[in-house]
């Protein structure tokens, strides 16, 4: 490897050299030096824009970070999502690096791809090449769009063929060293009818590791098919993380999409699920829970561009110390799309006087037959509450851990994989401490 | 030797304003107490302080369990050494399902020195315990499934409180108007669990407004509170005629807590 690529900021010859390294065919190279020249024309976005208004990042600096450094040796985080699972394949990946890629003869056998992103896009990228050019996530839609998808490696891939429905879950985690950088991008195909369960995370290898992710996911559940999806994001306290991810529902199919969001410094995630076929059926669902000085901030949208389609959105964060949520929903609903059934609800609980949670739901209807609620609530672990539990034997601090996994409850009923909603909910039990008067 | 939860000279202010002026009570274990007086007078305060809530400053007197103060216990140490009260008003709490609720509650008052993380009582003996207790007061399984006092009616908020008190076997219990939205029959079951737990076994403390809960567990003492104090104390007799009369005898034979009375209700009026 070339000494050039050990210098630190994303500059022209650190490109190049990262171009050279790469052994792709022309249409993704094309692709990558056309984003990469928007990247470079490109400000970085600032509290002028409106999504990043209350996202502050004059502290980040891109130029700490590097594109393509020499591979780290660190030791794995525990993987919260796979305990007592049953996986059809893992992968594992350091620094948006493949480290390890399996998946059981059963799927492969039948068609099923799944691995690095960037490997099989060399073995398989007749088959891939239409997907990743519908560009779900536009590379032009900001700088952080851009340097993903100009500089993107390792990723993920799960493509399952038309009908065949994979019934073991499978599992990736994309681990960052310390100070490193994470240009993963993940993209997920599920031909028409087929099935299967992504159980994703990313985790730093030292809990209060810094760093930088900057990524893309993309989702596209073809007519008919079921993605169950669960992205964890419990980077260490030191992180940023910048994420475009957004999903295709086809006609009459499924989405189950969940999100953790636990860890980094700072977030700003743009999730976007468009509904484009009649009938296809989306459900998100979101728990938070930041402490510190962590600032996190979801931006939702929910696009309906065809008839008859639900959406339902619940997110759900629980706040301690200094930290900050913010939270803006969209519901867009096209002209053509009639009979619409979206809903969005964001509920956030303070543990603190000190902690704040913005919460800004939306509306954008243009057809005239639809039916759309949205609401948001904001409350504070009750004194009374407390007492209550506390005459019943409890420990302070139990009864806050319990009121605080009672306020999750109710979007962890909407998960229907107990291994998540048991890691979730350990996770954040672990993380609870006390309220803060 | 008897265990006494004894109550002398009980001062308690709510932000800052007097509420109980000098409560002096003494209830042994074994003993039924009937605590009467209108409202507003200071009988959920007085269970309140017994308990510990925060909100309620205890600004004089004593409370002791067996002749040691516990006015510096938390709550969850008086009712990890055995005190109970089931609320007028209890809390709901979203999310968390009755038995799982109760099964932590039980085994951190049975165990009073579980340290957070240790051991549960195991699911298969806690459930049958839970399944014969709720049978006998005749609540429907499904109840165990539903989130603790969310969306109950008033009369199964009452029950559940019940449950509450036969799972966790209190030495002292304070019940403070569990009659009041309970149905007759209600009535009777609360009454067959108090018997069954052991009326003898237990210290209790029954506020109530009716007469109801009290034929079956006659009071061996009956108190009246009144404008923050307990002004009268007879025996089963007494209960009866609060209950049909009234309290203007009271008033008048104790004009002074009668006017504190008056007082603290303007006050919360306004
Ligand atoms: N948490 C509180 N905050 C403010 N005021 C309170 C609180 N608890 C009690 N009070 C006030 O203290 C006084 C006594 O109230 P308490 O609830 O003890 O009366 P009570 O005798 O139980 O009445 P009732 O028969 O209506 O239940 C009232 O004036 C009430 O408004
Ligand atoms: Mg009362």
């Amino acid at each position: 490897m070339s000494a050039t690529l050990t210098k630190t900021g994303f500059t022209q010859d650190a490109f190049d050299a990262f171009m050279s390294t790469r052994n792709e065919p022309a249409w993704l190279s094309d692709l990558r030096r056309d984003s990469w020249s928007r990247f470079t024309e490109m400000a970085m976005p600032s509290s002028r824009d409106e999504e990043w208004m209350r996202t502050d990042i004059r502290l980040f600096k891109l130029d700490k970070y590097s594109l393509a450094a020499d591979a780290v040796e660190v030791s794995l985080p525990q993987a919260l999502l796979a305990t007592g699972v049953e996986l059809g394949g893992r992968g594992v990946s350091i620094d948006s690096r493949s480290v390890e890629s399996q998946l059981s003869e059963k799927w492969s056998s039948r068609g099923v791809l799944f691995g690095s992103l960037d490997t099989m896009l060399v073995e398989h990228g007749d088959l891939l090449r239409p997907y990743l050019e519908r560009h779900l996530v536009s590379p032009s839609y900001d700088k952080i769009a851009a340097l993903n998808a100009a500089c993107w490696s390792g990723g993920n891939l799960l493509f399952v063929p038309k009908g065949v429905r994979v019934d073991e879950p499978l599992h990736s985690l994309s681990v960052m060293s310390d100070g490193g950088t994470d240009l993963g991008k993940t993209l997920v195909v599920l031909e028409e009818g087929a099935e299967a369960t992504l159980l994703s995370e990313t985790a730093s290898s030292e809990p209060d590791g810094g760093g930088l992710h900057c990524g893309s996911i993309e989702l596209i559940v073809e007519r008919g098919a079921r993605l169950r999806y669960v992205n964890l994001q419990n980077w260490g306290s030191g992180v940023w993380h910048f994420a475009h991810q957004m999903a295709h529902v086809g006609a009459n199919a499924n989405l189950q999409w969940t999100i953790g969001a636990l860890g980094s410094r700072l977030a700003k995630v743009n999730q976007h699920v468009a509904l484009i076929g009649q009938d296809a059926e989306a459900q998100v669902n979101g728990v938070m829970f930041t402490q510190g000085k962590q600032h996190l901030c979801y931006n939702t949208y929910q696009h309906h561009q065809a008839e008859y389609c639900q959406s339902d959105l619940l997110y759900k964060a629980a706040l301690q110390d200094q930290s900050r949520t913010v939270w803006r929903g969209m519901i867009k609903v096209d002209e053509g799309a009639q009979r619409t059934n979206a809903y969005q609800r964001n509920d956030n609980l303070m543990l603190s006087t000190t902690a704040r949670a913005d919460s800004i739901p939306g509306l954008e209807i243009e057809a005239d037959d639809v039916r759309c609620t949205h609401g948001s609530t904001s409350g504070r672990v009750d004194d009374h509450q407390l007492f209550y539990a506390m005459t019943r034997g409890y420990t302070r601090k139990e009864a806050v851990r319990m009121i605080v996994s009672g306020f999750f409850q109710q979007v962890f009923d909407r998960i229907t994989i107990e291994s998540v909603r048991e890691a979730l909910g350990e996770a954040i039990g672990r993380r609870v401490r006390d309220i803060e008067e | 030797m008897v265990e006494t939860l004894k109550i002398t000279d009980l001062h308690v202010a709510v932000e800052g304003k007097p509420i109980l002026h000098g409560v002096n009570l003494t209830i042994n274990r074994g003993e039924t107490h009937a605590l009467m007086g209108p409202n507003g007078s200071g009988k959920s305060t007085l269970g309140n302080a017994v308990m510990g809530h925060p909100s309620y400053e205890v600004t004089g007197g004593s409370i002791e369990l067996n002749g040691e103060n516990i006015l510096a216990w938390d709550a969850t140490q008086r009712s990890r050494a055995g005190i109970f009260m089931a609320f007028q008003r209890p809390m709901a709490i979203p999310g968390v399902k009755m038995a799982e609720f109760l099964r932590h509650a039980t085994t951190n008052v049975r165990n009073p020195d579980r340290k957070e993380g240790e051991e549960l009582i195991p699911m298969r003996q806690f459930r049958k315990e839970l399944t014969e207790k709720m049978g006998q007061l005749r609540m429907d399984p499904e109840f165990a499934r539903r989130y603790v006092n969310d969306g109950f009616s008033g009369g199964e908020m009452k029950r559940a409180e019940i449950l509450q008190m036969a799972m966790l076997r209190p030495k002292f219990a304070i019940l403070d108007e569990t009659d009041s939205g309970l149905d007759v029959d209600a009535v009777k079951l609360a009454s067959e669990s108090i018997a069954e737990i052991g009326g003898d076994q237990m210290g209790i403390l029954i506020i109530t407004h009716h007469d109801k809960l009290l034929e079956r567990n006659a009071p061996d003492f009956t108190h009246v509170m009144l404008g923050g104090k307990l002004v009268e104390t007879g025996g089963v007799e007494l209960a009866h005629e609060l209950y049909t009369e009234g309290y203007d005898r009271i008033r008048a034979a104790y004009p002074e807590a009668a006017a504190a009375g008056e007082a603290m209700t303007e006050a919360s009026a306004v």
